[in-house]
């Protein structure tokens, strides 16, 4: 769930643009790199794409009485790195805006910077960490996505926050009521997001194992272990 | 399988917390949780009014005229990512299988 249009006020929504655009040339110029580098990889990126088109259209109910979507990003996170998936982002980001009347323009900086940009930072620092720590592949995936998509809303209601902070007790209780409604209710759908992201891996490992080699992904030994334990 | 098992294990288990809440708030009808942060918006500041209302803005956008649309660009998002997810995998497995 993004802010809505207009929901921000001066200066935040501009400067939650001067924080994402940055970030959002270099993810292209990552992303042309890739495509001119690695065509074979471009089916991969798509599916990354294609991933968090679906994951951000379900608007999925919550035990809190709301409902909200996961966000689908710490997949392309993991494969592509953050920047890249700042860019996928940023096109779903677009379509919801001037299609669905959902999120806005003028907070797009602020939508990509949460969902963009912060979550799946999130979701590849606890990818990697989890990685050299050796826990098993398909819990780090869970939890690097699960904590990615947990994270995008927890960013969400920061930035509110940071824009309305409360008269009585200022930014700290505004992100008090903020996190209360979004991060509660994404708990539930932080975990169903995870689970299937860590699902889709299983099937990527599946059909098209050389390629996570190639991202430098997973090493050639955790890919042997990974298909020993599966036979 | 064992992927799978766990999968749909998380999804019952998603299921049911979902039909808790729905007991729990009787009333709810599970609006959207950007909605409810508007709701706390208005309660900080009662005075704030989305500064774009009259915005030129506006006009570059497409505004659903009802729910009903708004489902079917929701819908068209959900298959279009799918049928990429769909290729991707039956391609690949297709091409695996043929080696």
């Amino acid at each position: 769930m993004h802010i809505f249009e207009g929901f921000l006020p001066s200066p935040w929504w501009q400067l939650w643009f001067v924080f994402s655009i940055p970030v959002l040339f270099f993810g292209m110029h990552r992303l042309n790199k890739l495509v001119s580098e690695k065509r074979e990889l471009l089916p991969l990126l798509a599916v990354a794409g294609a991933f968090i088109f679906v994951l951000s259209s379900l608007k999925m109910p919550s035990v809190t009485g709301s409902s909200s979507h996961p966000t689908g990003t710490g997949m392309a996170a993991i494969l592509f790195g953050p920047a890249i998936a700042a860019v996928l982002s940023t096109i779903v980001l677009l379509y919801q805006s001037i299609f669905l009347a959902h999120g806005g323009l003028t907070t797009l900086g602020a939508n990509v910077a949460s969902m963009g940009i912060i979550g799946p930072v999130f979701a590849y620092v606890i990818y990697k960490a989890g990685m050299k720590a050796n826990i098993n592949f398909y819990v780090v995936v869970f939890l690097a996505t699960a904590f990615a998509d947990w994270a995008t809303y927890v960013v969400t209601a920061t930035q509110l926050a940071l824009a309305f902070p409360a008269e009585v007790g200022g930014v700290a209780a505004s992100l008090k009521a903020f996190l209360l409604v979004f991060a509660t209710t994404q708990v539930p759908l932080a975990i169903m997001e995870g689970a299937l992201t860590a699902l889709i891996f299983k099937y990527v490992i599946q059909v098209k194992s050389d390629a996570l080699v190639e991202l430098n992904v997973i090493t050639e030994s955790v890919l042997n272990k990974i298909k020993g334990a599966s036979q | 399988m064992k992927g799978e098992i766990i999968f749909g294990v998380i999804t019952v288990l998603f299921v049911a917390s979902f039909m808790y809440g729905m007991a729990a708030n009787p009333d709810s009808e599970f609006g959207g949780a950007d909605g409810q942060a508007g709701d706390v918006i208005v309660e900080i500041n009662s005075e704030y009014e989305p500064w774009t209302e009259d915005s030129w803005i506006n006009s570059i956008k497409f505004e659903p005229p009802g729910g009903e649309t708004e489902s079917l660009l929701f819908g068209l998002q959900a298959a279009f990512g799918a049928l990429v997810l769909g290729y991707f995998f039956g391609y690949y497995k297709g091409k695996g299988q043929s080696n």
